[in-house]
């Protein structure tokens, strides 16, 4: 229980369902903050005080569990090695993967209980055989199944999104007021919930430092300087001052962030254009394609809020084992390597891969 | 019903505590005012104010009401560091309570005050060389000493007539926090401040009187400055409107108290004595913290690390199974924290996060001790399943 409104009426309703429930708070920081400030809704004494009163309303027990060793090691650390390697990472998956549902789960089970339930919006239906499948929630508005793509038959099989079927958010937080809940009208959180002011730019300049270096062209030649590459990432149009303009008249957009060696790559906006996205990092949520070797048509969402693209997808071998290779039928635009695919077959997640290497649709021109 | 095994952390309010209370709180008269209600108001805290004098043996003018316990020891700290004329070390040893840990702190920050903590040893005793050494590498800049008259968490008495004599030799004052010490181990001001201790700190809620409601007990050769300006009561030291009927339901408190002092302490002690022996023969692994004989400890304390699992795991589950424990200190958002006191004992991180407290009190009862007996077995087995899982592996 984060302190927001969703995962109150998730208890809610759980415990109206018949389970027992208890209301567990993760603390994820060893300082936190004491008020709620801007669109963050975890994380400061004021949201653990908003998921205890909720918890008190709803007449469950509640505690904080701390968390904070493994999700600074992580998500923060991780997220910073992420960008320091030049990737796009995603923490809230990376907190779904490790935290949530997995150090979360793992205590959980062990003490005793069969399940977290969280206030995800995201469904859990079971195919025929009865195997655990996931599935995007009824109000595509809200559906959160995008960032639970990471997850693996196993930790489905332990989770409980008792919002999945909820038509909108305006419902909830309807339920919400009805249930008296003090959070009922409170802001949802969309920042980044370790950035506090949502500066996420400048929180990795403190960490990583900023050092001037090259932006390079497509061909590779040198036109201009930058003050520290960790500040751009794929698809940027702002802030890239090179002083005269690209010899077709046209904007430059970042392609390539290289922190190694501190270069930035522009270019047109068509060299953008991805034809195929692939990742040795893959996992399946849920029961896996009988044949993933076969090129298979599905969906592919590369984030959270992204529409889906209908695209192929398989397994492929690779000198370093297997990767899972997704072919767009219309190329993706502003795909960042660290970023995640989600791969979706209808309304179910079929599995996701870290992004670890994009072909451009627009081939290098010969100079 | 729960049973309840957390006194340290509040006590039951005394039956006679609460008619006391309630029935001074339909009186009206503030006792500043000089009508006869003010008056009759004034006669009623006095008479309060001399109970709780009689029960910390000091003279009534030396008891100075506070609004509890933190308030007691912020006002003996920040109130002698401030009196104390530029004299800028302040020492105290490792595992103090936050009341403590908090404000010199605090001091540090935004005072310039400069902190020695001394060490432990593995008993949680301060190290009294240590101690002297400090004094004697510069007595004249030594703004006070302060320290816990018995440890909060795991129950170690500390030598307070020691520590206060190696200050007086050099005229510094000595502030002992008794917050958990009083009412269980007998205390006697005269004494202690005859030997060097300049004021005690005590607290009503902790020995069955109300929250909200403490008492520094200064020396009257004592000076501090004060926290809280205003009307100048209590000896220019605590401005405010006096809270008569806290008060005398504090006194009432303070007075039964001492007078089962001699009754009480044995029997609870014979019922920690009684949990102890039965935690260890449940789990043989468990580790008791602090000094095993009884004389070096409080009655009502028993502290366990149980090896390979967290605190916060077992007080889950003994609480789903209906028994209260604690973890020592929480913070504000309730994170139970790796137990400092264990960590200034010279512990481990992991052995401080193992760390659990029963505290036994007035309304405890063998069937309370067997009760934890009882479902201790099971939780222990489940959070050692548990273990570490919310930590980093390898840590």
């Amino acid at each position: 229980m984060s302190g927001g409104v969703d995962s109150a009426v998730a208890a809610a309703r759980a415990v109206e369902a018949g389970h027992e429930v208890v209301g567990v708070h993760l603390a994820l920081s060893r300082m936190p903050g004491t008020l709620r400030t801007g669109s963050r809704g975890c994380c400061t004494i004021e949201d653990s005080m908003d998921a205890q009163r909720a918890a008190n309303i709803i007449g469950i027990p509640y505690y904080v569990w701390d968390f904070s060793e493994r999700f600074k090691l992580d998500v923060v650390d991780d997220f910073i090695a992420e960008y320091t390697a030049g990737r796009t990472p995603n923490p809230c998956m990376r907190c779904n993967e490790r935290i949530k549902f997995a150090a979360l789960l793992e205590k959980a089970l062990a003490l005793g209980f069969d399940a977290v339930a969280t206030g995800h919006y995201a469904s859990i239906e079971t195919d025929a055989d009865g195997n655990p499948e996931l599935h995007r929630a009824a109000a595509w508005a809200k559906d959160q199944s995008y960032v639970l793509g990471v997850l693996t038959a196993e930790q489905i099989a332990h989770s409980m999104f008792p919002l999945g079927a909820t038509p909108s958010k305006a419902e909830v937080r309807a339920e919400a007021a009805e249930r008296g809940f003090s959070v009922a009208t409170k802001p949802d959180s969309h920042d980044i919930c370790f950035i506090p002011d949502g500066d996420t730019r400048g929180w990795l300049a403190e960490r990583v430092g900023a050092e001037q270096g090259v932006v390079l062209d497509r061909s590779g030649a040198p036109i201009g300087q930058h003050e520290g590459a960790h500040a751009f990432t794929v698809g940027q149009r702002k802030g890239i001052n090179i002083g005269y303009p690209a010899p077709d008249g046209k904007p430059r957009f970042v392609l390539e962030v290289r922190p190694k060696t501190n270069e930035v790559v522009v270019g047109p906006r068509e060299a953008l254009d991805i034809a195929e996205i692939a990742g040795s990092k893959f996992t399946w949520a849920g029961r896996a394609p009988e044949h993933p070797e076969a090129a298979f048509a599905c969906e592919v969402q590369i984030r959270a809020h992204a529409d889906p693209v209908p695209a192929f997808a398989q397994v492929v071998a690779t000198d370093a084992g297997t990767e899972l290779k997704i072919t767009p039928d219309e190329p993706l635009n502003g795909v960042a390597p660290g970023q995640t695919a989600v791969v979706y077959v209808g309304t179910r997640v079929l599995g996701q891969c870290t992004i670890d290497r994009t072909v451009s649709a627009v081939p290098v021109p010969v100079t | 019903m729960a049973v309840y095994l957390d006194h340290a952390a509040t006590t039951p309010m005394l039956p006679a505590a609460i008619t006391a209370y309630t029935e001074a709180m339909t009186l009206v008269g503030n006792p500043a005012s000089i009508h006869s209600q003010g008056q009759n108001a004034k006669r009623m805290l006095e008479e309060a104010r001399e109970q709780v004098a009689a029960s910390v043996g000091s003279d009534p003018i030396e008891v100075v009401f506070t609004g509890g316990g933190t308030e007691a020891v912020n006002l003996a700290i920040k109130g002698f560091f401030w009196a104390r004329g530029g004299r800028r070390r302040i020492l105290a040893p490792g595992g103090e309570h936050h009341a403590t840990l908090d404000t010199i702190e605090w001091l540090v920050q935004h005072d310039g005050a400069i902190v020695e903590w001394l060490p432990l040893d593995d008993l949680g005793r301060v190290d009294l060389a240590a101690l002297e050494r400090s004094i004697a590498s510069d007595p004249e800049s030594v703004a006070l000493v302060t320290l816990l008259q018995a440890n909060n968490e795991v129950g170690t008495l500390q030598p307070t007539l020691r520590v206060a004599a190696l200050a007086a030799a050099h005229s510094i004052p000595v502030h002992v926090d008794a917050i958990s010490a009083y009412g269980h181990v007998p205390i006697d001001f005269r004494a202690v401040s005859a030997a060097g201790v300049s004021a005690i700190s005590i607290s009503a809620h902790k020995i069955g009187g109300p929250v909200g409601i403490g008492a520094l007990v200064l020396s009257r050769s004592a000076t501090v400055v004060p926290l809280i300006h205003g009307g100048g009561q209590q000896r220019q030291v605590r401005s405010g409107t006096q809270d008569v009927a806290a008060a005398i339901s504090f006194a009432v408190a303070a007075s039964v108290a001492i007078e089962g002092l001699e009754s009480e302490g044995p029997r609870i002690a014979a019922l920690r004595d009684r949990l102890v022996d039965g935690v260890l023969a449940a789990v043989p692994d468990a580790v008791l913290n602090g000094d095993p004989d009884a004389s070096g400890r409080l009655p009502g304390n028993a502290h366990f690390t149980f090896p390979g699992c967290e605190g916060d795991s077992l007080l889950f589950l003994l609480d789903a199974a209906g028994v209260s424990v604690s973890t020592g200190s929480a913070c504000q958002a309730g994170i139970p924290e790796p137990s400092h006191v264990l960590r200034a004992m010279g512990r481990s991180e992991t052995d401080a996060r193992g760390a659990l407290r029963m505290t036994l009190g007035r309304t405890s009862t063998e069937q309370d001790v067997d009760a934890l007996l009882a479902a201790l077995p099971a939780a222990y087995a489940q959070a050692s399943r548990a273990g570490f899982a919310d930590r980093v592996p390898g840590r």
